[in-house]
Formats: structure tokens, C-alpha cells, sequence
């Protein structure tokens, strides 16, 4: 099955996000805060493996396990969506403490509430779509 | 202490950035990226927003791999709060806990705050405005900024984009805002 190995993927995702308590409220104004290492090491060390395997992969042209050479597509130039969205996405994650990742393996946890979070975050980005022509890009 | 006893308590940053990255190499190398709330547009071009707007036309189904991780996600959480869970309190920082307390936060007794995520809350009409505004600004947010923590944090600053860092700064002013100009408005 071509499927399930991304769920396997996704599986150890949702782990390794409850297991370092990164879908937590509480780490999340912890990190905003700057009152602890904890957060900013998790993402500093799997920014600085991630800069050093697409190096790696850049430097022997590395193929995926299709034969294709993998790609990495660079981001469309641009300063008012990265800033203006990221400000507003900066807002609903510091007062849910969770990103879309942590939000889905909230609700795996037992954290229930967190569905109605998935759905206004599903009727926001539907929002987007609906306005996105009139937004500065 | 046997190996379920060591990885049913908290991991270690280290041990949680190194596996993160293992995880984004993995969808690398099985042809795909590492981004999460694109999961979301999907969603809706799948329910059929594309007869509102062009911006959900577009080949979902070549997305269903990331909604099948957005479904081991779900199972993954599953699986630690049930199997791989010691339920001790998160270990934040005493600073935090005596911040938290003058917003009317009690200290940690599990992983989430019942202040905020309890089902009794979730029926106030504070309790839902905040999840729901929570959740319209992460959804607005990370597609006008085409990225969340995992497509701009991780895999953007891992290829050294600067549009992706920008937008960490954004996230970053962002949170600010919230935490210390709003926080003490709305708690």
C-alpha cells in the first residue's frame, strides 16, 4: 500500500509531538515567553539536521525512493503575506497553543475541544480563499 | 528501567528536533514535503469550496498522502495518551507558572490547561469564542502566509528561504501580541 507508510509517518509525528509536550498550551507560552530552552530547541535542532540533510541532498543530487530527484521549490518572493500572515497565524497560536499539526494530535490525545479549533481553522483558510484577491501579497 | 519506561517520559528537545527531522526526511524521501496546514485547503477543495473560490481548485487528490498523516497524527496521540503516557504534570518553568497564575492560570496538572481546553468551557460562550477566533486566525494565518511551524520553520529556515523567515517573525510578533498585550484583556 502506497498510503500506509505515511501513515507510519504521520504516526511517529504525533508521537514525538506529545511525547515532547510541543502540542502543549502551557510550552507554548512557556516559548513566548522565552522562559525555557525547551521549544526553541526542539525546532532549533530539527531546523539545523533539516539545513544540513537538504545540503546533503543538494550536494549528490539524492533521488526519493521513486528514482525522482528530489526538489526543493523555493518560496515566491514577497515581504506583506509572510509578515501579515504570519502575525495573524502568531495570534490564534499563542492563544490556542497549537499549530495545525498539534491541533489534530490534541484531538487524538482526548483533547476534544480541540475539534471545534480544526473546524474554525478549516472556515479560515476557507475565508482566505474567499478574500484572497483583495489582501496585499 | 526498561525502553517503554524510558520513552514514556517527556522527551528530551534534542531527542524531539532529531526525530522531527527524521520525520521530514522521511516524506522527502517518499517524493513529498513536510507541511501541514496545506492539509487544511485540502479539506476544503475536497467539500467543494472550489465552487467558491479558484484558490480551491486545484488537484486535492494528489494531497490525500498528507491527509493520511494528518490521520496517523490523530492515532499518534492516540497511542501516547494511551500507552506511552506517565500523566504527569507538564514541567514548565516556575517563571511561567507565576506569570500564568496572575492571568488566572492554575499550575500545571496535566498536559493542557482544563482553563481552556474542558468540555464544561467549551460550552461558555468565552470559553468557545476562543477556540473558535483561535482557530479562524491559524486557518486565515497560514494560508495568507502559505505556511505554519512545519512548512515556514521547519522545512522553509532547513533551505535557507528568506520569505520563511519572515514569516517566523511574524509568528513570533504575533504571539507576542497575544500573549502580552491580549492575554491580559481576555484572562
Amino acid at each position: 500500500m502506497k498510503l500506509i507508510k505515511f501513515l507510519i509517518a504521520g504516526i511517529f509525528f504525533g508521537i514525538v509531538m506529545a511525547k515532547s509536550e510541543a502540542i502543549s498550551w502551557y510550552r507554548i507560552q512557556e516559548m513566548f515567553r522565552f522562559q525555557s530552552f525547551h521549544m526553541f530547541g526542539i525546532i532549533g535542532v530539527a531546523v539545523m539536521l533539516g539545513a544540513i540533510g537538504v545540503a546533503l541532498i543538494k550536494k549528490f543530487n539524492a533521488k526519493d525512493i521513486y528514482g525522482q530527484p528530489i526538489k526543493f521549490t523555493p518560496k515566491e518572493k514577497s515581504i506583506m503575506r509572510y509578515l501579515f500572515g504570519g502575525i495573524i497565524f502568531g495570534l490564534g497560536w499563542a492563544l490556542t497553543g497549537a499549530c495545525p499539526g498539534p491541533i489534530v494530535v490534541n484531538i487524538g490525545y482526548g483533547f476534544l475541544s480541540l475539534i471545534v479549533v480544526f473546524l474554525f481553522a478549516l472556515l479560515g483558510t476557507f475565508l482566505y480563499g474567499i478574500v484572497k484577491e483583495k489582501l496585499p501579497h | 528501567m526498561t525502553f517503554i519506561e524510558l520513552i514514556k517520559q517527556p522527551w528530551h528537545w534534542a531527542v524531539a528536533g532529531a526525530v522531527i527531522a527524521a520525520v521530514k526526511f522521511t516524506l522527502i524521501f517518499f517524493g513529498q514535503s513536510f507541511g501541514f496546514s496545506s492539509n487544511l485547503r485540502t479539506i476544503c477543495a475536497a467539500c467543494g469550496a472550489g465552487n467558491q473560490s479558484d484558490f480551491f481548485k486545484f488537484e486535492w487528490k494528489a494531497q490525500i498522502w498528507n491527509l493520511v498523516f494528518l490521520v496517523g497524527a490523530i492515532i499518534g496521540g492516540f497511542i501516547t495518551y494511551k500507552f506511552l503516557s506517565t500523566g504527569a504534570p507538564v514541567a514548565i518553568s516556575e517563571n511561567t507558572i507565576a506569570d500564568l497564575q496572575t492571568l488566572h492560570f492554575a499550575a500545571p496538572t496535566g498536559l493542557q490547561p482544563t482553563e481552556l481546553f474542558s468540555i464544561e468551557k467549551l460550552f461558555t460562550l468565552k470559553g468557545f469564542s476562543i477556540l473558535a477566533i483561535g482557530g479562524l486566525l491559524i486557518g486565515f494565518g497560514t494560508r495568507y502566509a502559505g505556511g505554519c511551524t512545519s512548512g515556514h520553520a521547519i522545512s522553509g529556515l532547513s533551505n535557507l528561504q528568506w520569505p520563511s523567515l519572515i514569516a517566523v517573525i511574524g509568528f513570533f510578533i504575533g504571539g507576542l501580541i497575544m500573549t502580552f498585550l491580549i492575554f491580559p484583556l481576555i484572562f
